[in-house]
């Protein structure tokens, strides 16, 4: 565990030690008008048989749901659903209020920037080192300038300030679920969608990291988390009202208080 | 492909950072360096060539459009008598500016390429040649004929038109050869960088799938890979061009001779052709790498 500043993790309050949130914090809190993300009567197949249909889900603005179910269920497809990587094969999504069938090319991109997104399997430029790799999505929506001490406290929180020059690859399975997850968040984007984003963490890490979505979800963001980690689920029920979907037999249900 | 001038002069002085999220590969680094440093090196020997036959054209239809030659092959005691007699004519032919009879130095310097130095032209029946040069519209061929048949019946008057005309439609041919050759040297160089580009984008499937996941543009995207593609188109005809021009300067010269091969090279403001080469091949580049870039990154949608 590399924690630079030297602080016990359990004590360190991150409304003092992360700058970086209370500038978010006073950026956010936009009203829910709308549903940032909604799915009806969905189906997906990749040519086979479908995963799921008649699928519904919509995500108010502020929520927090976690997305879990068996193995091959369907979740990752179902969360690059959520953000545009991949069209249903029938029925509608909407982004932000528009059909992501029919939104053009740069409007997929405008889509990204708006919905941070830590992939299943991590995806970076791995020619680059990880500092670079995390400020990315500022660099790309031309806001490099924003990059400086938000990149700092990201790298901080994440603990991988002493990592920051090395090159994804050289970095364990645990340090690049962290490095994706800062990149998903730079930007502060309105919804978070992490897909297993504790698979290759510690228990204490992946604390460390759930206290960061369930403080960005208190800002106001919109966070959608893919997990079978039931733990992490339980520990984030006491933190924060967070609903629990399940992805089985085709079919999204509603987890009831079993967990 | 409709162009946003705002993304050229990106080109130019926009984010040079933006390339950097495309792993530089070397394979197709060095193969569009070598293509654009070999096609501007064949670019600059057309050019030339293209130059070269231009002049010998302008020379030829210039200068032996305004003179005609007469030769006179007489017996050696009637030599100087017709000669007098036909330059007394010529003189006296309205059309005609000036008529001079070569010296037997200039007679055998023309032999001189055929036969070698030091030819004793005096022990050997060369006819006497007569120099003609023309004013305003020409003299009447015919005429000038018949009364030469009447006065001095050994001349034989040659207007030139006979192996001009064919000379200056070669010389037209060849020149129309070399700008096409520029032609197919620019198609090639586009198609080649073109398949270079391709196999950058498909080796960096990955970078591409990066850059749309943290919300990067079509346009963002192929930039990254159309900075590199025409940086490097540039860098390499530069080389072949730089190259080219020397191999073209260090052309052995023969002037006095003035054979075409000789001839081959560029003149004072020509110079400054072969210098369009290079910023030629990065806009090529441009294009070639910018209509693959947006292509693949829509097919791979
Ligand atoms: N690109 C793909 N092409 C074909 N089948 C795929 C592809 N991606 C996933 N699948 C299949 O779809 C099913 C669901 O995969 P996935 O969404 O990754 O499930 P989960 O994330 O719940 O484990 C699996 O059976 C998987 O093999
Ligand atoms: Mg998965």
């Amino acid at each position: 565990m590399s924690v630079s500043n030297g602080k016990d993790l359990r004590t360190l309050d991150l409304r003092y030690d992360c700058n970086l949130l209370q500038i978010w914090a006073k950026r956010a809190g936009n009203g829910g008008e709308f549903t940032v993300i909604e799915l009806e009567d969905v189906a997906y197949s990749y040519g086979g048989a479908e995963l799921f249909a008649q699928l519904n889900l919509s995500l108010a603005p502020g929520s927090f749901h976690f997305l879990t179910g068996p193995s091959g269920a369907g979740k990752t497809t179902l969360l690059k659903l959520c953000y545009g990587e991949l069209l249903a094969t029938s029925g509608q999504v909407r982004l932000f209020g528009e059909d992501a069938a029919s939104l053009p090319r740069d409007g997929v991109a405008m889509v990204r920037r708006r919905i941070g997104v830590v992939h299943q399997d991590c995806q970076f430029l791995d020619h680059l080192p990880v500092s670079e790799n995390i400020a990315l999505p500022l660099k790309v929506a031309g806001r490099e300038d924003e990059t400086g001490n938000n990149l700092d406290d990201l790298m901080m929180w994440v603990g991988l300030k002493a990592q920051a020059n090395q090159t994804p690859p050289q970095l364990s399975g645990g340090e690049r679920q962290r490095a994706a997850l800062a990149r998903a968040v730079i930007m502060s984007p309105e919804v978070i969608i992490a897909d297993e984003p504790t698979g290759n963490v510690d228990w204490e890490m992946s604390q460390r990291l759930l206290t960061l979505l369930v403080e960005l979800n208190k800002m106001g963001k919109t966070v959608l988390i893919a997990t079978h980690d039931l733990n992490l689920i339980r520990t984030a029920k006491n933190q924060v009202s967070a609903r629990v979907l399940r992805l089985k037999d085709r079919r999204l249900q509603l987890a009831g208080a079993e967990l | 492909m409709r162009v946003d001038p705002r993304q050229l002069l990106d080109l130019v002085v926009g984010d040079p950072q933006a390339e950097r999220a495309v792993p530089p590969t070397g394979f197709t680094a060095r193969l569009t360096l070598f293509t654009a440093a070999a096609m501007a090196f064949l670019a600059v020997f057309a050019l030339a060539l293209s130059m070269a036959t231009g002049r010998l054209a302008d020379r030829w239809s210039e200068e032996l459009a305004r003179t005609s030659t007469l030769r006179i092959s007489a017996p050696a005691d009637q030599a100087a008598a017709q000669l007098r007699a036909a330059i007394t004519l010529l003189e006296t032919t309205p059309g005609i500016a000036a008529a001079r009879a070569l010296t037997p130095d200039e007679q055998r310097s023309l032999l001189e390429p055929w036969f070698g130095p030091d030819l004793p032209l005096e022990s050997l029946p060369i006819p006497q040649l007569v120099e003609i040069i023309e004013e305003g519209g020409g003299y009447d061929a015919t005429g000038l004929r018949a009364r030469l048949q009447a006065e001095v019946p050994g001349a034989v008057l040659d207007d030139h038109t006979r192996w001009r005309e064919p000379l200056i439609s070669a010389a037209g041919r060849l020149r129309s050869l070399g700008w096409f050759a520029i032609l197919l040297i620019g198609a090639a160089t586009a198609a080649m960088i073109t398949l270079a580009a391709q196999s950058a984008l498909a080796a960096n499937a990955q970078v591409i799938r990066v850059m749309r996941l943290v919300g990067a543009e079509d346009g963002y995207i192929a930039r990254a890979f159309v900075r590199r593609f025409t940086g490097r188109a540039f860098l390499g005809a530069l080389g072949g061009t730089v190259i080219g021009m020397l191999a073209v300067a260090l052309l052995p010269r023969a002037d006095d001779i003035g054979g075409f091969l000789t001839d081959v090279g560029f003149r004072g403001a020509g110079w400054l052709w072969p210098l369009l080469v290079p910023p030629l091949a990065a806009v090529v580049a441009f294009f070639a790498t910018r209509a693959a870039a947006l292509r693949t990154l829509k097919e791979q949608s």
